[in-house]
């Protein structure tokens, strides 16, 4: 059993996961950095009393599961998703789900998948992937940062379905519910939204961990941390953040990259030519969070680690806060022709 | 990130797959590029296993020690932490943390262990000495 479906790669698997499954329901207009920015994906948080990995805990994009969400709904597209208690009915709704000729998001850990190196597999629990088919014993499966389609036999897809801790999948499985031609006049409408709603998290979220105050707040712990942890410990924290900022998804430059490819896409819809300078600032913030990656590499290498290469580091996030909270607020004085 | 600055440097993942990578073009557009890898954050994933690997060493002397149970040790073998081992075995938090005594582990029962050897994919014995092959 077997549904056609067009394998794509792309830089983020929720992103991947939410373009491929659109495109497979006729909403042809749609490529990953619209997905990403019309579901407001760009974002930074430091929760300091959170740890992973025994490491801080950081990231550069939306809360998992939102991007989906907000983008069908910004479409009008209705979304059904499941969790389960039980792994046999997980796997029946997915077979009933394939034979009516649906493929489906599932929501996995990656600790168990077995086609992912070791070397990146982690207890993390919110890679999506999309399951298109079923051959014997084997699904077929489509993972947006694989190149190619691969497989998985049910009792690995089960395991990873199953995976426990922290964002526990629960056999997660999603999917749009209907097909739907989705006009221009739906995506300019979804650009709009999308936009105003990742200025206010950047610019007016509450607290100082999230937003454009939390690159601020990174900014000065960071240059606390050779102090208070020691410059090994210091080190491990650095390679931490520029794993969340670079590894697998990101598109580069924490994601910095992808919103400015999307504000070029968007301008394709409204021709607004502040769009174009603002995507340029974000080109230019997420070049300076790579200078920063460059930074916190020789430090957790060993080349250098005085105080002032702390501050150094802890400089690049303060000039990427300014660049962005000036490209967001300069987002939020677009004057959108009615 | 102009394209010809995309860095190739060939990386863990580089050898299974490309990645794909945000990057502008001559005339200022954006497209996208598979990148290998970028040796500053395949140093940052280094960084990450060394501390793993210390840390398994540092449970593998501290049960030697009598400081801790075997279950510290393939806890930090296995990249978990109390939290999951709970989550997986089905035991509180707090009856994880007990069974990492290495005193409350001697006096274990055979189901708790085997629940145990299961989730790190290891035999009782296996578990009990902490002789593993690991390839």
């Amino acid at each position: 059993m077997k549904v056609d479906f067009k394998h794509t790669q792309a830089a983020h698997c929720e992103n991947g996961v939410t373009t491929s499954l659109l495109r497979h329901h006729g909403v042809n207009q749609i490529t990953e950095p619209l997905a990403f920015g019309i579901g407001s994906g760009l974002f930074f948080i430091y929760i300091p009393f959170m740890k992973i990995n025994n490491g801080p805990a950081i990231a550069f994009r939306t809360q998992p599961g939102l991007i989906f969400n907000r983008t069908c709904k910004a479409l009008g597209i209705p979304v059904a998703r499941k969790k389960f208690r039980s792994k046999e009915e997980a796997e029946k709704i997915l077979m009933e789900c394939l034979a009516a000729g649906q493929p489906v998001g599932c929501q996995v850990g990656v600790y168990y998948l077995t086609y992912f190196p070791k070397e990146y597999r982690f207890h993390f629990n919110a890679h999506n992937i999309i399951v298109y088919g079923r051959e014997d014993d084997n699904f077929l499966i489509s993972d947006p940062v694989m190149e190619m389609a691969t497989s998985l036999s049910s009792y690995e897809l089960e395991r990873v379905r199953f995976a426990k801790g922290a964002f526990a999948p629960r056999g997660q499985l999603y999917y749009p519910k209907e097909k739907r031609e989705v006009t221009n006049e739906q995506i300019k409408k979804a650009i709009k939204t999308g936009i105003h709603r990742n200025v206010n998290l950047m610019l007016r979220i509450p607290g100082p961990i999230a937003g454009i105050r939390g690159i601020r707040y990174m900014a000065k712990k960071i240059s606390q941390w050779r102090d208070k942890l020691g410059p090994k410990k210091a080190g491990s924290y650095l390679a931490q953040l520029v794993r969340m900022q670079e590894e697998i998804g990101t598109g580069g430059g924490g994601f910095r990259f992808i919103y400015a490819a999307f504000l070029q896409e968007a301008h394709a819809y409204h021709p607004i030519p502040e769009l174009i300078d603002i995507s340029k600032q974000f080109t230019k913030s997420g070049d300076i969070w790579r200078s920063a990656a460059v930074q916190a590499a020789g430090i957790y290498k060993g080349r250098i680690g005085s105080q002032a290469d702390f501050d150094v580091m802890s400089d690049y996030l303060r000039a990427s806060a300014d660049i962005e909270k000036q490209a967001f607020q300069a987002l939020s004085k677009i004057k959108w022709p009615a | 990130m102009k394209r010809d600055e995309l860095p190739q440097d060939l990386g863990a993942l580089g050898k299974i797959t490309g990645e794909i990578c945000y990057v502008v073009d001559e005339s200022g557009k954006y497209t996208t590029q598979l990148s290998n890898g970028w040796e500053v954050k395949s140093s940052a994933l280094d960084v990450a296993w060394k501390d793993v690997e210390q840390r398994i060493q540092d449970a593998h002397n501290k049960v030697a020690n009598k400081e801790a149970s075997p279950i510290l040790f393939f806890m930090e073998l296995r990249v978990m932490d109390i939290p999951i081992v709970a989550a997986y075995t089905g035991f509180w938090k707090w009856q994880v943390k007990k069974h990492l005594k290495f005193d409350v582990f001697q006096k274990l029962s055979p189901s708790k262990l085997a629940k145990y050897a299961e989730l790190f994919e290891v035999s009782v014995e296996e578990l009990k000495t902490m002789k593993v092959d690991e390839s």
